[in-house]
């Protein structure tokens, strides 16, 4: 089992360094330091100074890969890649263009964002799961007909209309939380209920959709035909049999995304201005600050890699009969 | 002459290609039979006709004429002398129809008070009449409804009148005079027909109805009001088409070839060429999507902004931007059809024909391309077809966190950016919201519906 995860772990070391050089590539060898500083200090009326100035306080100032210049191993070290893209190897994320420390805002906003996507998930899951069973149970009947019609009715609105509905209806209509905004301690869960809700409405018409066709594939098997052969409810065949065998795909879509729960949503933290890591990328992103988008990237595909890892595991740990090769 | 802008020709391309594949489908008995089960299906023919529709308004606006200084069209939204689409040319009326600010659908006034000074010379506190919704009508108060009323039923008797020419035209065709049309009609309407001609005939009647009434309307009120500074929302709406359309088609289409020729070099040559492959694929796979975008739209930013001077009008700017767009979704979502065909070709590789042919002698290039790819087809059709209506709603999502098109752009995203706030208004301003949400739901659930029946005919696991 050791042996099988530290292969992994090596296994995901290339494709590591390749996200760090497509990070690289696209931050500063497409789009380069000068362009950023363009970009900061406006298009036109700029002095060369006011950009070398600019450059410099953010340590843009050197060459990309290989410094003739410098001495010794400086050569390799005193360049943009050693110093801004190999420390996110550590986590180090430096400064962000702005000037504020990258990795302290990040281990400040990852708190609110799993807040909210924690108990998204969860009710998430149960309700999609509990829906599906229900149409699974009821198969072959018209309520299963207009349940499967609904869903994809659901799947057809975008999210962004189930935000602004759902803020519209529970909390101006209604009354019922507040719209927006986030608070310390218990008082937060006054403003993470609005969001779980509305994530758990909008992931309905797919998060069905895709359990009913895990649950029907089961339920097809021959086990599931012996168990009703036995004379078992079926009630009783859904809700043991066929739930407990369809937890394996279930386990694997669920465990994947446990790492990025970290990183939150980017629409709903900035619809209901949350203060996570989601609004922290958007407004990265309208401030057109590299440095975080850079560091996000390469967080969100640790995350990923993570999870993949993860998923790995844990279908050992369910499956007996996955065997680790 | 007509003025192509990049995406224009890439779309007229696309739907080239792809009249060109429906020709040579018609003519293989061996692929005409999936089609046949797509098009027995009721909803999937009723979803077809609407997503015509809208193609076809995405090709109206896809065709650009270049306005002379003596036209009619005299836009104030438009600088002269750019090229207007057949669309624009269609719509004139309420394209050039601009208020000052918010007014309610169909309305006659505008939807804030306002202080105006009467004949009378007294100042009064009240609502101003709009410059273009229900300026013909002399008493407001008494006319409104019953020139509301006649203008519907004159929409509907247009749209009806409509919908039995092209159902004449229709049987004409179809029966093509070996047959009495009359009774095709009637067998139609009686469901006796093979394929589902009273649903598509039905289907056609509520389109053409309406057509006519929006038609009707339109010719002197805004039907879905106007927004903030005053431009006509169905106006919007339907210009917001193209992009749609575009994105949800060019996407896939563009990286079609990336995603098919390293899928099968990986999948039959494996090795040295899988490894590097696969490796390429799982790593652009491990960057989430919307963060790669994100990055991307801003490298593209300031790639534009570096070459200012090559994007100098408008309408280059928003079109490199959509292309750009489109690309980039591209490259985030080829990964996983490269994947199947890896997975697939894999399997064909090994297949008694393909050995044989390889035994025979023929040339690798020719076995990948007349004994893979043709077997690889249905799983770029069934990808195609699901991508269509995700990459719809995600241009939505791109475009409210400002790395979608461009803001001039009009799309059902920027249109729903414009008016979040709108909810927060007292009284709410919520037309541009329904419009966006009709028009963007009248497009993504026929497809997802058709894309459904796609995969059920041509996914040999879920054929019986």
């Amino acid at each position: 089992m050791i042996d099988y995860i530290i292969r992994r772990l090596l296994y995901a070391l290339p494709l590591l360094l390749g996200i760090n050089l497509l990070a690289f590539v696209l931050f500063f060898v497409v789009n380069t330091p000068e362009d950023m500083a363009r970009m900061h200090l406006g298009q036109k009326h700029v002095t060369s100074e006011a950009i070398e100035k600019w450059k410099h306080e953010r340590g843009y100032d050197q060459p990309l890969f290989w410094n003739g210049q410098a001495e010794g191993a400086g050569r390799a070290t005193q360049t943009i890649f050693y110093q801004k893209s190999l420390g996110l190897f550590l986590f180090r994320f430096g400064r962000s263009d702005g000037g504020r420390d990258i990795g302290a805002d990040i281990g400040q906003r990852m708190w609110p964002s799993l807040a909210i996507a924690i108990p998204s998930l969860i009710v998430g899951l149960a309700v999609h799961i509990g829906f599906a069973l229900l149409l699974v149970f009821f198969r072959l009947t018209y309520l299963e007909f207009w349940g499967v019609a609904l869903c994809v009715a659901l799947m057809s609105v975008s999210t962004l209309f189930y935000i602004i509905g759902g803020q519209f209806l529970v909390g101006k209509l209604l009354q019922l939380t507040p719209i927006s905004g986030y608070d310390g301690g218990w008082n937060a869960v006054r403003f993470i209920i609005l969001p779980v809700v509305i994530g758990t409405m909008a992931g309905l018409g797919s998060g069905v959709r895709w359990y009913r066709t895990l649950f029907l594939e089961e339920a097809e098997k021959d086990y599931v035909r012996t168990a009703r052969a036995k004379g078992l409810s079926e009630a009783r065949v859904l809700f043991f049999h066929v739930l407990k065998n369809a937890m394996i795909p279930i386990l694997t879509g669920v465990v994947v995304v446990l790492p990025l729960l970290f990183t939150g949503s980017l629409i709903t933290e900035s619809f209901f201005a949350i203060p996570g890591l989601g609004s922290y990328t958007i407004d990265a992103i309208n401030q057109q600050d590299f440095a975080i988008v850079r560091s996000m990237v390469f967080l969100g595909s640790v995350l990923y890699i993570i999870g993949l890892l993860l998923t790995d595991i844990s279908y050992t740990l369910v499956d007996p009969r996955v065997k680790l090769s | 002459m007509p003025v192509l802008l990049p995406t224009d020709i890439l779309f007229l391309l696309m739907l080239l290609g792809l009249a060109a594949l429906v020709a040579y489908t018609l003519r293989q008995e061996h692929l005409r039979r999936p089609w046949r089960s797509v098009i027995r299906s009721r909803s999937a023919m009723i979803s077809l006709v609407i997503l015509l529709v809208y193609l076809l308004i995405a090709l109206l606006d896809s065709i650009r004429i270049p306005v002379s200084s003596n036209a009619h069209v005299n836009s104030t939204s438009a600088p002269i002398g750019e090229p207007v689409t057949l669309l624009d040319f269609g719509l004139g009326r309420i394209r050039d129809a601009q208020e000052k600010t918010y007014s309610a659908p169909l309305a006659v006034v505008a939807h804030a008070r306002e202080m105006i000074r009467q004949a009378d010379g007294r100042e009064a506190w009240t609502y101003p009449r709009l410059q273009f919704g229900g300026r013909h009508l002399a008493n407001p108060e008494q006319e409104h409804a019953s020139d509301l009323i006649r203008r519907i039923a004159l929409g509907l008797g247009a749209g009806i009148a409509g919908w039995a020419l092209l159902t004449g035209f229709l049987a004409l065709v179809l029966t093509r005079r070996r047959s009495d049309p009359m009774d095709f009609l009637r067998s139609a309407w009686r469901g006796e027909t093979d394929l589902p001609w009273r649903a598509v005939l039905l289907a056609l009647l509520l389109i053409s109805l309406l057509a006519g009434v929006l038609v009707a309307l339109c010719q002197a009120y805004h039907v879905f009001g106007t927004g903030k500074v005053g431009e006509d929302v169905l106006y919007q709406s339907l210009k917001s088409i193209r992009t749609g359309v575009l994105i949800g088609t060019l996407t896939t289409v563009a990286t079609l070839p990336l995603a098919l020729v390293l899928g099968i070099l990986a999948g039959y040559y494996r090795g040295w060429v899988d490894d590097v492959i696969q490796y390429l694929y799982t790593t652009l796979n491990s960057v989430p999507g919307v963060l790669l975008i994100a990055a991307a739209m801003l490298v593209m930013q300031s790639y534009m902004a570096r070459h200012e001077a090559e994007f100098a009008s408008l309408a280059t700017r928003a079109d490199f931007r959509l292309l750009a767009l489109c690309l980039i979704l591209g490259m985030t979502s080829w990964t996983g059809l490269c994947r199947l065909l890896r997975a697939e070709t894999l399997k064909l590789r090994e297949l008694e024909y393909v050995q044989a042919a390889r035994v025979l002698g023929v040339s690798q290039g020719m076995i990948l391309f007349r004994h893979i790819l043709p077997n690889l087809f249905h799983l770029v059709l069934i990808s195609v077809a699901l991508d269509f209506s995700s990459l719809v709603l995600a241009e939505a999502v791109l475009s409210y966190v400002n790395i979608g098109v461009d803001p001039t752009t009009e799309s059902w995203g920027n249109m729903i950016n414009g008016a979040r706030l709108e909810m927060a208004r007292e009284p709410v301003v919520w037309w541009s919201l329904a419009s966006a949400f009709i028009f963007m739901f009248a497009l993504v659930l026929p497809a997802n519906l058709f894309a459904d029946a796609v995969r059920d005919a041509f996914d040999p696991r879920r054929a019986e």
